[in-house]
């Protein structure tokens, strides 16, 4: 599989999901609701730009080898445009409240467990081993974050409200997890790719068993963004991406190749 | 939001120790946030294998002003150190 090039695009979609992510909760350091708080969420985020490196860096190695440019993950990061990221939407919504914040790594996360774990048996041993060391990272992250999603969801009417408005809102962005596209189905077929049809039901059992100790309805299943395959993983974003990206990429793109 | 959270003492045991020491304190909301708090201040360089959580509110300390009547009059019983029995050569780690 190391010369085809639908490889190329599936580590980008499984290395720019942590990346984004990596990023939004780099935006809560020295504002968490508490120095415990900031240090774990740090933490976490740190966990998922590790993962973000080894996949982009894998990325750019099969890029090299289909005589393509090879580039490194720094180059793969901070001066690619909008278009070509592959991220879920999921992970470029918006911090907002910490309810918010919370709510999104608790979607993000279960699926992500899911999946690497999915991708254990991969025919790829560089996916497999990548995976591997993700998974034991991202278990910790699912505890932490179905946590808070119990206490505040179990807590004050206002966080119960505030909990309760954050997975209505982001409910949509959960549907294209589970969406496979000719690149995945491809891929799934040689036996690489996660099957990501076969995540949704573990990921809703898992995902109503926290909300109902939460004390939160689940909400509807109704329309879902880029579920139809134009989303992230096709490089549709909403428009929080861009501004995400500007602030990300600022230094690389106005100092290039800045060290220090 | 810290001010409303109870402060927890942390007990952390090392990858070789045996017991459990104090590494410190921090404020969680409950016992369980406390342990995963623990785990991400106290342990993210590898220090430890095992966490234990108290109230510090639970703690029943000594008063330091009890200090003289508690601990003077052992200060003066160097009898009480097993220094005065000869030892054969033989016996190690004594």
């Amino acid at each position: 599989m190391d010369d085809d090039p639908i490889l190329f695009q599936y580590l980008l979609r499984l290395g720019d999901s942590p990346l984004i992510l990596a990023q939004q909760l780099g935006a809560w350091v020295g504002k968490g609701p508490a120095l415990e708080e900031d240090i774990a969420l740090t933490n976490v985020g740190l966990d998922l730009l590790g993962q973000a490196r080894l996949w982009l860096t894998c990325a750019g190695e099969v890029e090299a080898r289909l005589g393509g440019a090879g580039r490194s993950e720094d180059e793969l990061a901070f001066t690619r445009d909008g278009g070509e990221f592959r991220n879920l939407l999921l992970v470029e919504q918006p911090n907002g409240s910490y309810a918010d914040t919370m709510a999104r790594q608790f979607l993000f996360d279960t699926w992500h467990l899911l999946a690497l774990r999915a991708l254990l048996p991969s025919r790829d041993a560089r996916v497999a081993a990548i995976a591997d060391k993700a998974a034991r990272e991202v278990a910790y992250h699912v505890e932490r974050s179905g946590d808070w999603v119990v206490r505040l969801g179990d807590g004050t009417p206002e966080s119960h409200a505030r909990m309760q408005a954050a997975i209505d809102g982001l409910w949509m962005y959960t549907g294209e997890m589970f969406v496979p596209d000719a690149v995945e189905l491809a891929l799934i077929d040689a036996g690489v790719a996660a099957d990501v049809r076969a995540l949704e039901a573990p990921w809703r059992r898992h995902v109503d068993a926290v909300l109902a100790e939460a004390t939160l309805s689940v909400p509807q299943n109704g329309w879902m963004q880029g579920g139809g395959g134009r989303g992230g993983k096709q490089g549709v974003h909403t428009e929080h991406l861009g501004h995400l990206l500007a602030e990300m990429q600022f230094l690389q793109r106005a100092y290039p190749d800045a060290q220090w | 939001m810290t001010s409303e959270w109870p402060l927890w003492e942390i007990f952390i045991r090392s990858q070789h120790g045996l017991a459990h020491k104090h590494a410190g304190s921090l404020h969680a909301p409950d016992a369980e946030m406390a342990v995963k708090n623990a785990r991400d201040v106290y342990t993210r360089r590898n220090e430890g294998v095992s966490i234990w959580v108290v109230k510090s509110s639970d703690i029943v300390a000594s008063c330091p002003g009890d200090r003289e009547a508690l601990f003077d009059p052992a200060s003066s019983k160097v009898y009480r150190h097993p220094t005065f029995f000869p030892m054969p050569d033989e016996v190690k780690h004594i």
